[in-house]
């Protein structure tokens, strides 16, 4: 780990404009991934800006009846609020899919999003990748690549964003609040994280000066038709490598509305709304579920050792698309 | 490192106040182990991985390798010295020996702090909830099944007393 100096932001706007004045100063929240990051030596912050003491850490009721996450709340508490596991069981399930205990007590929802990719090569500062180092190459195109992307991937990065809070947050058409020198502004879930393209070394599009400070979820919540599923290498405490949330809202057997976003696949949490529409007004059947799989993985491109994940992805949304549907009859 | 950035923190580690001048990159793990000689916590991964390091906050568990000492100035930390009641060992510890929970040992105070912490969150009744909710811990001896065992004993002595 370099050298750095501390300090503890007192409110938001002290520390927005801590961050306006150095760019090689960094927020900390839970830690869990800068430290690890820092202690590789891939991030370098010449400062840390201590967000923890900020009145960012509280969950309430919005007026048009969602409910607000502040970004400071830590992951578990998160899962495990009455609010969030009675009106928004995916996201809690998302979560808890997620790290483990210790892990969750200290991650933070804002920390969530902006974790970084766990490809291997990002993380060996000895091997040569684009998003630490602009320009350098990319080691995994053409090296291992088990665990990477297979859609809206460039020839300049193929990793994925691992989160499985994200995923969730997606498929619940969630909205970041953030706060920077300009003002505040909302970025919907959807536009937060970036595919790589030809910038790999940004990940969101968040300014450099902006901090998170909640996550607002609309009223839907999809609490009777929804399903995460997480498929890994083990059965617990490992990264997805493909994830599927699904949510529906039915009537009888028809489908008046499905959400479906994959996590492991891609640069960002992976939703394709044309495919998704395929299923609306129609039924819960298998075939029509792997109508939308075929859809959504049809462009999807493998590098090899990652190629199982295109059909493992098809199996795995027919399946959440399977528990979401059967919810009811299987209570 | 030359001219290293000191500053004071204070910690109420085990129950007593401590005061201590640490650089901001210390670890709360490094903080307990070097500067408070509290070397019962283990560095095993040092990245968040294992577990070995695992200590209460505020009653809450987390990866103390993961966490800067300087962020938890005024915070209260548990580690496994902290547990006993003089020479009455916990009842968690008390299960571990028990249930022969261990092999080397090595993983052992951060599973027992573990454990505690899962107790304090009260989610965890069936042999499965507490195998997911344990899963940040690793035992490289694989002493799984007894550690199971001993924290099921542990849930029941504690409930006993809360009741008696
Ligand atoms: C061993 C291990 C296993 C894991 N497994 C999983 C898993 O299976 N699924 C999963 O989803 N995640 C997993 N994680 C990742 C974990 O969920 C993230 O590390 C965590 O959510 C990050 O939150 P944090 O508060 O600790 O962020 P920090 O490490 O404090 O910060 C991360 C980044 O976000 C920035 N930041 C933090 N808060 C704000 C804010 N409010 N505004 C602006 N910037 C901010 C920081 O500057 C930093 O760049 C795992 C982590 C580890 C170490
Ligand atoms: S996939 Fe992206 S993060 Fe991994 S080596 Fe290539 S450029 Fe780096
Ligand atoms: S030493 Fe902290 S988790 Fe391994
Ligand atoms: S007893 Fe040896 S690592 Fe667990």
């Amino acid at each position: 780990m370099n050298s750095f100096s501390y300090t503890r932001a007192g409110d938001v706007a002290g520390a927005v404009n801590e961050a306006a004045t150095n760019r090689a100063a960094k927020f900390i929240a839970g830690g869990t991934n800068l430290i690890d990051l820092m202690k590789e030596n891939v991030a370098r912050p010449t400062r840390l800006i201590d967000i923890t003491r900020l009145p960012l850490n509280r969950i309430e009721n919005t007026h048009d009846g969602g409910l607000r996450l502040g970004a400071l709340v830590t992951n578990a508490d998160t899962a495990y609020n009455e609010q969030v596991e009675k009106r928004y069981p995916l996201l809690s399930r998302a979560i808890l899919s997620g790290a483990s205990p210790q892990l969750r007590n200290m991650a933070t929802n804002g920390g969530n999003l902006l974790q970084r990719t766990r490809c291997y090569y990002f993380y060996d500062t000895a091997t040569p990748c684009n998003k630490r180092e602009p320009g350098a190459g990319c080691s995994a195109i053409e090296g291992f690549n088990r665990m990477h992307a297979v859609l809206g991937t460039s020839d300049k990065c193929i990793a994925v964003h691992p989160s499985d809070m994200c995923v969730a947050l997606a498929a619940l058409e969630a909205v970041v609040r953030v706060s920077g020198k300009s003002g505040d502004r909302t970025i919907p879930l959807a536009d937060f994280h970036r595919l790589p393209g030809s910038t790999p070394d940004i990940d969101t599009n968040l300014g450099e000066d902006e901090i998170i400070t909640a996550i607002d979820l609309p009223p839907k919540g999809f609490a009777d038709h929804y399903a995460y599923l997480k498929v890994r290498d083990r059965k617990s405490y490992a990264f997805a490598l493909v994830s599927v949330a699904a949510a529906l809202e039915t009537s009888g057997d028809t489908i008046k509305e499905a959400r479906l976003v994959l996590g492991g696949v891609a640069h960002k949490p992976w939703r394709n709304t044309e495919a998704e529409a395929l299923l609306n007004g129609k039924a819960a059947t298998r075939v029509n579920f792997q109508v939308v799989a075929e859809a959504i993985m049809r462009d999807a491109k493998g590098f090899g050792h990652n190629t199982f994940k295109i059909e493992l992805a098809k199996r795995a949304i027919v399946r959440a698309l399977k528990h979401a549907a059967q919810m009811e009859t299987r209570r | 490192m030359k001219n290293e950035p000191e500053n004071r923190i204070t910690l109420r580690v085990n129950g007593a106040e401590k005061q201590m001048n640490i650089a901001p990159w210390t670890t709360l793990l490094d903080a307990l182990r070097d500067y408070l000689d509290l070397t019962g916590t283990k560095k095993g991964c040092d990245h968040g991985q294992c577990g070995a390091c695992t200590v209460l906050v505020n009653g809450k568990r987390i990866n103390s390798c993961l966490t800067l000492a300087i962020m938890k100035d005024g915070a209260d930390v548990t580690t496994i010295e902290g547990l006993a009641d003089g020479e009455t060992l916990d009842p968690m510890q008390q299960a571990f020996i028990d249930n022969d929970a261990f092999q080397c040992g090595y993983c052992t105070p951060g599973q027992i702090c573990s454990a505690r912490g899962l107790i304090n969150e009260g989610r965890a009744t069936t042999a499965d909830e507490i195998r997911e909710l344990m899963s940040g811990n690793i035992c490289r001896c694989g002493a799984y099944p007894n550690i199971v065992a001993a924290i099921q004993q542990a849930m029941q002595t504690i409930e006993r007393s809360a009741k008696a």
